[in-house]
């Protein structure tokens, strides 16, 4: 359960400083969906970021099942990330030397798992995004959006109750982005996540019960009929 | 997953690592070479000066340099021989035997430089020099030219082919301390046929002959030599290990100073200290109580070192030492730089990790260890470069000169020109005391010690903490949210 109040995020460029958000209030409840709009430069990469602790707001509060993301010292943040929230990213992100199963390991790491678990977990997720028989294949090896499903295994390996993606089929084509979506859906109801992810696609947009679009750091909320596409 | 990571980045990016390697390697192997030389080159001019000095030799003793007096007649050496008339062509042959140096200690300075503070051992030598003038003179023949005569004058003609043909041989000869034969030059000679010197022969007539010297002469074990009418029975053959002998002909002491006419008397004490370290302290103790009296230790000697020994010596010290410490520098900076460019370019996949819940201290942690071992690689690879540059210079063994006692004897000239006549530059007391300028051919080694090696492991450790510093500060300084950004 996300409770966003009177998050600002102000960052600093020489003399000018950019309210990438302005006063944010947000609410997402536990398994919530929400597809988060706007036009380029309205502050959704950056309100993602304060969702998941990889940055904090220069005002307000991100509390996270009751607790502060905002304040919360660096080492507890660290903790959180590496416990409750899962990150996909636009460009994926895997380590280009590291295979597909070690990429998805990367993962457990902060858990401290013992490596014979962590190597049965992290095929197991490998497995369930569909590339159980390319675990020894390096990034370069693999097309677009199979890097993007190692990238999803990587985030779901932990078990997380967050789900992030921020544009995570913006590098894809068509086929690829439906194929990508249709796993994610999939994986959000299976393991019942917050799901929250930002997209340009109206496509994609539609299919989600909540838009939050963001203009110029501010938020407005949609609720739609999902299907009515 | 540390170990994972790092094996595959560095095999991944090798050519990166070999970069960051290689100039490393280029700064210790410049220093393991620099190193090495240097060890060479002061190996080198530890043999010029045992060739001297024989083994074991601390410092040695000799005659204080006495002002030249006004007016002073120069002690050179006289010839006699008579132009006998008629057509006595006959040889004539006369050996002038002189000390080397002119200049005496008395023999109970032994005794007395035995007994101070830090002299483990002390023992008296003579230093003498042989010249052996040996030939005939021929009478001028009157001669008219013919045809020629002149009106109430005096024959003319003239005076032709009379002339004298003489050979000038000069030799060294050393008078060693037959009891006492643990120190002083010959200990640097190994007897290679025959014998020593028995410790009872103290005045025997007996001989050691070099044998460089012996081979010239053609002389063997059993033969004769004479000196100065003596004969002497030649008990062994002694060869130098520098390959440049102290003397050419060894004689019991008490032998060589009846022949120098010297009874009682020595020109060189050679000693011993109890503490290698101790030298200076030992060199001060024997100048203040016994007047009169030059120390000259092997460090004094090592400065009157010149010709190419001496400029390789101190290219080495010089250029080569600050050319590795500025290639050594340049060579961490590099590694520094490119680790922390490294990390930049690798900022997102850094981003992501801290992202991904790592902390601060695994990603700097991963950072430094990949560099430490790119350190250490270059390390290895600098190693193995400098040995193999060590192990061709020692293989290819340059030659070097050294010149022994010019320039650096001060006083040298005081003595003038008579001196100069019997080939010995030192002047009274001069810190060449034995006489002779040497040159000598030293070939070049280059022994690479365990003290060398340490310091190229210390260096590439170093190196590899210097860039692994550098790059782990670069990553400790990104933010999770460096996931998101737009590079490469
Ligand atoms: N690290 C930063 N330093 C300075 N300004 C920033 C930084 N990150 C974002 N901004 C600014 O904040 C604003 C919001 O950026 P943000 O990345 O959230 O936009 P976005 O909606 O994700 O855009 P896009 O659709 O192009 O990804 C922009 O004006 C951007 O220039
Ligand atoms: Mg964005």
């Amino acid at each position: 359960m996300y409770e966003l109040t009177g998050v600002t995020k102000r960052y600093r460029r020489g003399k000018d400083t950019v309210r990438a958000l302005d006063g944010v209030d947000l609410a997402i409840p536990d398994g919530g969906r929400l597809v988060i709009q706007g036009p380029t430069g309205g502050g959704k990469s950056t309100l993602l970021q304060m969702l998941g602790g990889l940055d904090r707001p220069s005002e307000g509060a991100v509390v996270l099942d009751g607790v502060d993301l905002a304040t919360l010292p660096e080492a507890r943040l660290t903790r959180v990330r590496a416990e409750k929230i899962g990150f996909v990213f636009q460009g994926f992100n895997l380590v280009p030397t590291l295979t597909a199963q070690e990429n998805v390991e990367t993962a457990l790491v902060p858990l401290g798992l013992k490596a014979a678990e962590r190597r049965e977990r992290a095929g197991e997720a490998l497995v369930s995004v569909g590339l159980g028989e390319r675990r020894g294949h390096l990034p370069g090896e693999l097309s677009g959006g199979q890097q993007q499903r190692v990238a999803i295994a990587r985030a779901l390996v932990k078990r997380p109750a967050v789900l992030l993606a921020d544009e995570p089929t913006g590098n894809l084509d068509e086929s690829m982005r439906d194929e990508i979506m249709e796993l994610l859906e999939g994986l959000w109801e299976e393991n019942g996540l917050t799901f929250v992810m930002v997209t340009h696609d109206s496509v994609l947009a539609r299919r989600a019960p909540r838009v939050a679009t963001i203009r110029k750091g501010r938020v407005t909320i949609r609720e739609q009929v999902v299907g009515a596409a | 997953m540390f170990f994972t990571y790092l094996r595959r980045e560095l095999r991944r990016r090798r050519k990166a690592a070999l970069v960051v390697a290689s100039g490393l390697a280029l700064g210790i192997a410049l220093v393991i070479v620099v190193n090495s030389v240097s060890a060479g080159m002061n190996r080198a001019q530890g043999r010029v000066l045992e060739s001297l000095y024989g083994l074991g030799t601390d410092m040695t003793v000799t005659k204080a340099a006495a002002p030249p007096e006004e007016g002073a007649t120069v002690k050179r050496p006289r010839f006699r021989f008579d132009a006998k008339g008629g057509d006595d062509d006959a040889r004539q042959s006369q050996d002038i035997v002189m000390v080397q140096g002119f200049e005496t200690l008395a023999a109970s300075t032994v005794a007395r430089v035995a007994g101070q503070d830090g002299v483990a051992d002390a023992v008296g030598g003579l230093n003498v020099r042989v010249m052996k003038v040996d030939g005939q003179f021929k009478p001028g023949e009157f001669k008219q030219e013919p045809g020629e005569v002149k009106r109430g004058g005096p024959a003319a003609g003239e005076v032709r082919g009379g002339g004298a043909d003489f050979d000038v041989d000069s030799y060294s000869v050393y008078g060693t301390d037959v009891a006492h034969q643990g120190l002083g030059p010959l200990t640097s000679s190994k007897i290679t046929s025959g014998r020593t010197f028995a410790a009872g022969e103290t005045s025997a007539a007996v001989a050691v002959v070099d044998s460089a010297y012996a081979k010239e002469k053609k002389l063997k074990v059993g033969g004769t030599l004479t000196v100065s009418g003596s004969k002497l029975t030649i008990v062994g053959i002694a060869t130098a290990d520098s390959g440049d002998a102290a003397a050419d002909v060894y004689l019991p002491l008490a032998r060589a100073q009846t022949l120098a006419d010297a009874k009682g008397k020595i020109t060189t004490v050679y000693v011993k200290a109890t503490d290698s370290q101790r030298i200076a302290g030992v060199k001060d103790t024997i100048q203040k109580n016994i007047s009169g009296t030059t120390v000259t230790t092997s460090a004094d000697l090592a400065q009157t070192v010149s010709g190419s020994l001496s400029t390789a010596s101190d290219l080495a010290a010089g250029v080569g030492k600050w050319l590795s410490i500025v290639v050594l520098v340049a060579a961490f900076l590099v590694a520094g730089l490119l680790t922390s460019s490294a990390v930049s370019r690798r900022v997102r996949e850094f981003g992501t990790l801290k992202a991904l819940g790592w902390k601060s201290r695994r990603v700097t942690g991963q950072v430094a260890g990949e560099a430490l071992v790119n350190g250490l690689i270059g390390g290895a690879l600098g190693i193995g470069i400098g040995l193999a540059g060590a192990w061709a210079i020692t293989a290819f063994s340059p030659t070097l000169t050294a010149q022994l006692g010019a320039g650096g004897g001060g006083g040298a000239g005081a003595g003038g020109g008579g001196r100069m006549l019997v080939g010995g530059p030192g002047g009274p007391g001069g810190p060449m005391s034995d006489g002779a300028s040497r040159a000598l051919d030293i070939a070049l080694t280059a022994p690479v010690s365990l003290t060398t090696i340490g310091l190229a492991v210390a260096l590439a450790v170093a190196g590899g903490l210097i860039a692994g510093g550098f790059g782990g500060w670069r990553a400790s300084r990104l933010r999770p949210a460096d996931a998101l950004r737009r590079v490469e």
